[in-house]
């Protein structure tokens, strides 16, 4: 009885009046709400090696897109070799910064001539505009094959884990016998013979531009490597079908087609994201492979690999030859990764606790 | 073992034998897909080659015959048949021989990757968060992010050609090395990773816990407690491990002219010795799949709590 009256005495009238504007005011939250994207982008943005990556990331494809425009050298022009004159020899193997006998001779007439900033190769073309070439081709690959196997294994996983029974058997037995194969081994062996038969199949067609061992890798990344992607794809749409929402659609009468399209992909798109930008990288590491054996992009199209091994002709004389090119494509592979994995702790539900 | 185990075993098995037959069947009409098929368009076959592929392939019967004789003959006597480019001699026979000098490297590379992986990822976990634990994890990204050609190249560089602390053809003495240790790095690096993360969560179990509070001697801990059920994950990486030590001896063996397996199919690529490149690819395949097969296994007859898809 005397603890209520204590209680009472402690409540005054004036707890019971309206509140003022200013009191309605401090009860809003400070902070406004936060979407998925923005929480990840916020953690993206506390993690300095994910940032360094993206920069270099971002500054490397810059160069290999905006440099070839504006460079005085083509990739592919043997500077020694003019029309209608005899070869000059000495702009092959230039040193960095070394100029031929002709451009020797212009510079001392007061012109200005553009440097060589890594020299020139055997056949006398500038070595740095090879380089970025090559770098711009291996993130061309990288990026079209992550590309083909995203929508390959988009489409084969989604279909398989909505519609699940028979179809689902069937299509993750074939992908379990896929995974199963040794996949170097096979890409090789594809990329030996697709080389050799693409050449005619595609002659006088559009595809003739970019070339047969480019289209065959295009072809043997969308053949093998889409199977982790689409069993990735299919576990997370087997989780989400069983939700609530997704029976909501289907009770308003929604079709499968768009109950994938518009409910079950977009919820497991961070995931999708995060692998793509994970297959990148490994898919610059096979390109860069294959060339170094001679399976590569055709010639005199350089790409980082094939520009390595092309350098181990030349390597006692010719060091950084070997080095440059391998220090790009270890820098690239490197953030790649990096922001990857970056991506992956800023984005992946499944790891927030 | 229980009836779970078994059927998964069965399973196992029997995948591992539909991708051998897969990998035979997709090589054999892949090669036969090259326009002239794979012998025809050959100038430089010699009479007797030609003479021997006609009678092991049958090259004037329909392709599904000459498909079922070719599967039968690898099946029943390992056999594929003679090599294009090297006169009399059959591609069981070159494989082989390279394999002497690759299984070799292989091996040792192997070895040393899973001892210095399993110490190193061990002392980074044991030692977490501090310098070393540091740099390990960032010396083992870098490795695990270089391509194996490119480690290869560097050191043929620093230490062939600069040094020249090393001779530079691999068949003569002390130069199989530095291809071992290039082929070990990146499998060392990921074993030291995979080590790190399973030492660090089994030090976080109870029982660990438990055999603190009893009074159990540091050292014993670690090592009896410890890591011995962190090991287990490795094995599941013994499969891959092969898978790139293979692949990885085709570039290795190249760069620093080491007469092995890898390098003969690469010489075969490039000469379109299109038996050899058969040949090799099956073998070396078989082999990845069989580890596959047993390091699965192995990971599930040791540690029966995994359910492995």
């Amino acid at each position: 009885m005397e603890d209520i009256k204590n209680i009472l005495s402690e409540i005054e009238s004036s707890d019971f009046d309206k509140a003022s504007d200013e009191e309605k005011k401090s009860a809003v939250r400070e902070r406004p709400s936060t979407t998925f994207f923005k929480d990840g982008l916020r953690r993206l943005s506390k993690n300095p090696l994910a940032l360094i990556s993206f920069v270099l990331i971002v500054l490397v494809t810059l160069a290999a897109v905006i440099i070839p425009f504006v460079w005085p050298y083509s990739y592919d022009a043997m500077l020694g070799n003019v029309p209608g004159k005899s070869m000059d020899m000495s702009y092959n193997n230039l040193a960095p910064f070394e100029y031929s006998r002709s451009e020797q001779l212009r510079m001392d007439q007061g012109e200005q001539v553009f440097p060589h900033i890594f020299g020139t190769d055997a056949s006398g073309r500038d070595y740095f505009i090879r380089v970025i070439y090559g770098t711009r081709i291996s993130l061309t690959v990288g990026f079209f094959a992550s590309l083909i196997v995203l929508i390959i294994g988009l489409i084969v996983g989604s279909v398989s884990g909505y519609f699940g029974g028979k179809v689902d058997l069937f299509v993750m037995r074939i992908v379990d016998i896929i995974y199963s194969l040794p996949d170097m081994l096979m890409v090789i062996l594809l990329s030996a013979v697709l080389k050799e038969s693409l050449g005619l199949w595609i002659q006088g067609t559009v595809l003739e531009s970019i070339g047969s061992n480019m289209i065959s890798l295009f072809l043997v990344f969308g053949l093998l490597y889409w199977v982790s992607m689409a069993r990735l794809i299919r576990g997370q749409i087997l989780a989400l079908k069983e939700q609530e929402y997704v029976l909501a659609a289907r009770v308003a009468g929604a079709k499968g087609s768009w109950i994938i399209r518009k409910h079950l992909i977009p919820n497991c798109m961070s995931v999708i994201f995060i692998s793509v930008a994970l297959q990148i990288p490994s898919a610059i590491f096979t390109e860069s492979y294959l060339s170094f054996i001679g399976l590569g992009v055709n010639a005199p199209m350089p790409s980082l690999g094939s520009l390595c091994s092309d350098a181990l002709n030349g390597i006692s004389s010719y060091p950084y030859r070997l080095v440059i090119p391998a220090l790009v494509i270890s820098v690239i592979v490197l953030s790649l990764n990096l922001f990857g994995d970056g991506l992956r702790d800023a984005f992946d539900p499944k790891l927030q606790k | 073992m229980d009836h779970k185990t078994l059927t998964y075993i069965i399973r196992r098995i029997i995948l591992a034998i539909v991708t051998v037959w897969v990998v035979i069947t997709v090589t054999f009409f892949v090669m036969h897909a090259v326009p002239g098929g794979p012998f025809l368009g050959e100038k430089a076959i010699s009479p007797a080659a030609m003479k021997a592929l006609e009678a092991k392939y049958g090259l004037d019967k329909p392709l599904l015959q000459q498909y079922f004789t070719y599967l039968t003959d690898i099946v029943t006597k390992f056999d594929f048949g003679p090599s294009l480019k090297q006169r009399g001699r059959s591609v069981v026979e070159i494989v082989f021989d390279g394999m002497k000098t690759s299984a070799y490297i292989g091996i040792i590379a192997a070895l040393i990757a899973l001892v210095s992986g399993i110490f190193l990822g061990t002392l980074a976990a044991l030692w977490r968060n501090s310098f070393w634990d540091r740099l390990v994890m960032v010396i083992t990204t870098a490795f695990v992010s270089m391509p194996s050609f490119i480690i290869g190249s560097i050191f043929l560089i620093v230490f062939v050609i600069k040094l020249k602390m090393f001779p530079a053809n691999g068949a003569s003495e002390g130069g199989l090395i530095l291809p071992i240790i290039t082929l070990s790095l990146s499998p060392m690096s990921y074993i030291t990773r995979l080590m790190r993360s399973s030492m660090l969560d089994v030090m976080g179990q109870d029982f660990i816990r438990t055999a603190k509070a009893k009074g159990v001697p540091r050292l014993r801990i670690i090592f009896v407690h410890g890591i011995k059920n962190a090991l287990l994950p490795v094995i599941t990486y013994f499969g891959p491990m092969l898978a790139y030590i293979v692949t990885g001896s085709l570039v290795i063996e190249q760069v620093f002219a080491v007469p092995g397996i890898g390098r003969s199919f690469i010489t075969s690529i490039t000469g379109r010795d299109y038996p050899m490149i058969m040949g090799t690819t099956i073998i070396l395949a078989v082999l990845i799949v069989i580890m596959n097969l047993v390091s699965d296994i192995l990971y599930k007859v040791v540690d029966p709590r995994i359910t492995l898809e």
